[in-house]
C-alpha cells in the first residue's frame, strides 16, 4: 500500500512538472510570435496540453478527486479549442490581418463572398 | 442538422449525460444530493435540449466504442506531438514559421462530427481553425508546405476524419 501510495505521488509530481514546462513554453510563444494568430497557436496547444497534465497530476496525488478532475480535463480539452477558433474567427472579421512570409490566404475571398451578400440583403431591405 | 423540434429520445439523452456529470462531481449516494441531481438536471436538460445535438444520429455499437478509443490514442498523439512541435518553434532563436491560411473541403455532414474534427485540427501540430462555411474549413498553418486543398487534406485531416467517417457515415 506504502510503495502504490509512493509511486502515485512521485507520477503525480511528475505531471505537474511537465504541464508546467509545457505551460510556460507557450507563455513564451505568446510572447515571441510575430501576430496573433500565431500567438493563439502557441498558447492553445501548451494550455490545452499543460493545463490538463497538471490537473491529471492533482488527481494522482488526491485519488479521491480523480472523477471530477477527468471531467474537468474533458471541459479543458472541449472548450480550449473552441475558444480559440472563436477569438481566431472573431479577430479576422474584425479586420486584424495575419502576419505573412509569402501571400497564403484562402480565407479572404470566402469572407469577402459571405460579405457581399450580407451588403445585397441590405441594400434590398434600405430600398 | 439542425432540428430545433422537441422528442423524448434527444431528452433523455441530455438528461442523462447532464445527471451523469453532476454524479461525476458529488460522488454521493445520499438520497438528498440524488434527488437534487435529478431535479436540477431535469431542468438543464429541458433548457437545453433544443441546442444539444451530439448524440442523436448514432447508435453505440462495440466496434464504435473500439474506434472511440482508437480516436482517441490518435488524438493524445497528435497534441503531445502539437507541443513539441511548438517547443521547438518557439526555442529555437530564428523563429521558423511560415504562417498562412489554406482551405479543404470535408466529406463529413454530421454538426458534432465536424465540431469534433475542427477541435482535433487545431490542437495538431502547427494548425488553428479559423473557420467553417459549409463544408470547407479554412485553416491557419503555422508552416505551410502545400495549398493545395487536396494535399492539405490529406497532410493535417485525413487520420482523424478517417475515423470520424467510420463512426458517423
Amino acid at each position: 500500500m506504502e510503495i502504490i501510495h509512493n509511486i502515485l505521488t512521485y507520477l503525480g509530481l511528475g505531471f505537474i512538472l511537465l504541464g508546467s514546462v509545457f505551460l510556460f513554453l507557450g507563455a513564451l510563444g505568446i510572447y515571441r510570435m510575430p501576430d496573433l494568430y500565431n500567438r493563439l497557436q502557441a498558447g492553445t496547444k501548451a494550455s490545452t496540453l499543460g493545463a490538463m497534465s497538471v490537473v491529471l497530476g492533482i488527481g494522482l496525488l488526491q485519488p479521491d478527486w480523480l472523477i471530477k478532475l477527468i471531467i474537468i480535463i474533458l471541459f479543458i480539452g472541449f472548450a480550449n479549442p473552441l475558444s480559440s477558433h472563436a477569438l481566431a474567427r472573431a479577430s479576422y472579421r474584425a479586420g486584424i490581418k495575419p502576419f505573412f512570409k509569402k501571400d497564403i490566404d484562402a480565407y479572404a475571398n470566402a469572407v469577402e463572398k459571405q460579405l457581399k451578400k450580407i451588403r445585397k440583403k441590405l441594400q434590398k431591405l434600405s430600398n | 442538422m439542425h432540428t430545433h423540434k422537441f422528442s423524448l429520445k434527444k431528452f433523455s439523452y441530455t438528461f442523462i449525460i447532464v445527471l451523469l456529470i453532476w454524479y461525476g462531481f458529488t460522488t454521493s449516494i445520499q438520497p438528498a444530493e440524488i434527488i437534487t441531481g435529478i431535479i436540477i438536471s431535469l431542468l438543464i436538460a429541458l433548457i437545453s435540449v433544443k441546442n444539444f445535438n451530439c448524440c442523436d444520429p448514432i447508435l453505440i455499437t462495440p466496434s464504435h466504442i473500439l474506434y472511440f478509443i482508437q480516436y482517441f490514442f490518435v488524438f493524445i498523439g497528435a497534441l503531445i506531438k502539437a507541443n513539441f512541435d511548438v517547443a521547438r518553434r518557439v526555442i529555437s532563436p530564428n523563429l521558423p514559421i511560415n504562417p498562412g491560411i489554406v482551405t479543404f473541403e470535408t466529406k463529413l455532414t454530421n454538426d458534432f462530427a465536424k465540431m469534433v474534427l475542427a477541435n482535433s485540427i487545431t490542437l495538431t501540430p502547427g494548425t488553428l481553425m479559423v473557420d467553417v462555411i459549409k463544408n470547407n474549413f479554412y485553416v491557419h498553418w503555422i508552416d505551410v508546405t502545400t495549398e493545395d486543398p487536396k494535399e492539405v487534406y490529406k497532410e493535417i485531416a485525413a487520420p482523424f476524419e478517417n475515423i470520424l467517417l467510420k463512426i458517423y457515415n
